[in-house]
């Protein structure tokens, strides 16, 4: 798959993720077989609206999955000095998981506010971060820290280290967050919902500081958003999840320009533009996204396609069908029989 | 729509908290969250408030409904007999009936409806709470409202929990309608929301008010949400209004840096318009401690040194179209091509 992105080989594959959650009441398929590639120095976008899985599939890379959840199937390869680490089989508590987490993966989360602990200082965070993974002095772990907060365009660094995450605002706290996640290093990021809690000219501003330290570092970028928008202004390729499936990957402009999933097409259509004519009906999907426990058979869209075939979408799942240059989609619709 | 009649004039309107330390709590200064707001809004029309967080909007709207006493400022508010009051200097007991006449449809449709009431109890609150109708009428009231927004009459003996987002904030807009209000302050309604389900609830909202002839005040921070409701918007910026216009010109034509530099912010869903986006640099100005001259100075890229040391005043720079910048007139700012 995607090919066209990249020669190179990729730097992290998932194949086939599955990340089920067992409470008392069911099963909850958070991540139902996610497949796709991440290319060095790129970015990919997983998008989806809420209970897509896609903040599960990010927990699941790093090896945080909270009980009772836990990985049922699949392979996560990372790359890692010349050889293959199968993150999926890893022990999460291990001291090799330990060094990829932060130390080859970061992790910004989407709420700085309460990422960070309210009890602590930024300063001590990222010294602590730092210090997991260099053996470095106290006063040398707090010169780096003070540099990565430079690098990523806090002002007055010396001075911000000292403070506490409620003493920052919305926009300075989510630079501490990236610092912290870059300070030892990751070749590559994760990014959950950077910028949601941002106002527009903030976020503008951290997109714009992601996109330069990615040129600065080649550091490669798995962004996970709702927001299309931002998909677009960003990514590279894109992975299109609903209801813990992948629907549909590919390259940027093909899946804004030529969607092929029905969910793709229509959630498109749905967001209402700067630049649409204003005050006109929107183009809805019908219904709502289903209850986790109550996930349909079959094609988990099927009940709100409008493409939707009685006796073929409510039977099977779709798999991944290769529709053109690195864009593959999962549905009957392009499944040849 | 005939001649336009204001529904709602607020002049002038200021809402300061004041901020207070030490053992003896002494005031030693107070946010201006508003500060000298001034707009109209037109019977049947929506007029959107659009600015960042912190920008004082939510207080605007709050201080429209009474939620909060306004700290100076005229309301006028024409009700339905024709007069016209200001809603800023009534009693609580005076405002009353005015009340059935201004509701609100809130942000987040989790928490602003009881858990532990059902739908009838919830949608019928607003009928209970003013005495109006049997208890039979009343059900066939919710019914009809549930109906109305698009959801079965038969589901009205369940509790909000059997709902997603997108059902529940169409309860919370039954409830809002109850009283056949002719303002709604709307506050966020969409942006807690599903993108699927955004488009499903603002499809919604245009159509009531086509059928009910409703007068929105729309309180939003999402430009595109913005531009897709309104027939009218206001950008505010640390409290004050910095230009106000109608929605087509506006996003066309702006005219203030600010409404400017917010346009171009905002992600296209198009990859092959990766804009040359205007980032702004540094921070909202702290409402408590605001910079000399025009708020927005610090942070504009056009700034002279009048912006430093003259507050500009909102004028109409073209028929309806109102902006507070020193260099309106001279500045051509980028809007969105359509």
């Amino acid at each position: 798959m995607s090919d066209q992105l990249s020669a190179s080989a990729p730097i992290l594959s998932v194949r086939d993720l599955k990340t089920y959650f067992f409470p008392d009441e069911g099963i909850v398929r958070a991540v139902d077989g996610a497949t796709f590639d991440l290319y060095p120095g790129k970015t990919l976008g997983i998008v989806g609206e809420s209970g897509c899985g896609k903040s599960v599939t990010a927990r699941s890379i790093l090896r945080i999955v909270e009980r009772p959840g836990r990985i049922v199937g699949g392979t996560i390869l990372l790359q890692k000095n010349g050889s293959q680490v199968d993150l999926a089989q890893l022990d999460p508590e291990s001291q090799e998981m330990r060094q990829i987490r932060g130390g080859d993966i970061g992790l910004v989360f989407q709420e700085p506010m309460t990422s960070f602990s309210p009890v602590h200082t930024v300063g001590n965070q990222i010294i602590e971060t730092i210090r997991l993974h260099h053996p470095v002095s106290k006063q040398e772990a707090r010169e780096r820290g003070i540099a990565a907060f430079r690098s990523v365009g806090i002002p007055k660094p010396e001075r911000r280290i000292d403070e506490f995450a409620f003493e920052l605002s919305g926009g300075l706290r989510q630079r501490a967050m990236i610092a912290t996640a870059l300070s030892c290093g990751p070749r590559i990021l994760i990014a959950d919902e950077p910028t949601t809690a941002l106002d527009v000219t903030t976020q503008a501003q951290i997109l714009d500081l992601l996109r330069s330290l990615q040129e600065r570092e080649g550091m490669t970028i798995i962004l996970i958003t709702h927001n299309l928008g931002v998909v677009a202004e960003m990514c590279d390729s894109v992975v299109v999840m609903y209801l813990g499936r992948v629907v549909e990957e590919g390259p940027v402009d093909a899946i804004f320009h030529n969607a092929k999933h029905p969910y793709t097409q229509a959630l498109l259509r749905s967001i209402p533009s700067i630049r649409s004519t204003a005050r006109t009906e929107l183009p809805t999907i019908a219904g709502s996204i289903p209850h986790p426990y109550n996930r349909p058979a079959g094609c988990p869209f099927y009940p709100r396609c409008p493409d939707f075939k009685p006796g073929v979408c409510d039977k099977a799942e779709p798999g991944l069908t290769v529709v053109g240059d690195g864009q593959a989609v999962s549905c009957f619709l392009y499944e040849q029989t | 729509m005939g001649t336009p009649v204001r529904l709602l004039e607020v002049s002038g309107l200021k809402k300061f908290f004041p901020i207070r330390r030490g053992v003896m709590r002494r005031v030693v200064g107070h946010v201006r969250a508003v500060d000298d707001v001034s707009f109209f809004v037109e019977k049947g029309e929506c007029l959107s408030l659009v600015g960042e967080s912190g920008c004082g909007k939510t207080t605007t709207s709050r201080c429209i409904l009474r939620a909060i006493h306004p700290t100076a400022g005229q309301i006028l508010f024409r009700p339905e007999d024709g007069s016209v009051v200001d809603v800023a200097k009534l009693s609580k007991g005076e405002l009353r009936p005015l009340r059935r006449q201004m509701q609100m449809i809130f942000q987040d449709p989790f928490s602003s409806l009881n858990p532990r009431r059902t739908l009838l109890d919830i949608v019928a609150e607003p009928l209970v709470a003013n005495r109006i109708g049997s208890r039979h009428e009343q059900i066939d009231r919710v019914a009809e409202l549930l109906k109305l927004v698009g959801l079965r009459p038969e589901y009205m003996r369940r509790y909000p929990h059997a709902f997603s987002g997108g059902q529940r904030q169409r309860i919370g807009i039954a409830r809002a309608l109850a009283l056949n209000p002719s303002l709604v302050v709307a506050d966020e309604p969409v942006s807690a929301l599903d993108v699927s389900v955004q488009a499903q609830i603002l499809n919604l909202m245009l159509r009531l008010q086509d059928r009910l002839g409703l007068t929105y005040l729309f309180v939003a921070h999402d430009l595109s949400v913005v531009k897709h409701v309104s027939d009218r918007v206001a950008v505010m910026y640390v409290g004050r209004i910095v230009e106000m216009a109608p929605t087509a010109p506006l996003f066309a034509t702006p005219k203030h840096p600010y409404t400017e530099a917010l346009m171009s912010a905002v992600p296209k869903p198009d990859p092959r318009l990766r804009s040359q986006r205007i980032v702004l640099e540094g921070e909202v100005a702290d409402p408590a401690n605001p910079p000399s001259g025009c708020y927005f100075h610090p942070r504009c890229r056009y700034a002279v040194e009048t912006c430093r040391t003259e507050t500009p005043q909102l004028h109409e720079i073209q028929p309806g179209h109102f902006v507070s910048c020193h260099r309106a007139a001279e500045l051509s700012l980028k809007g969105i091509v359509v």
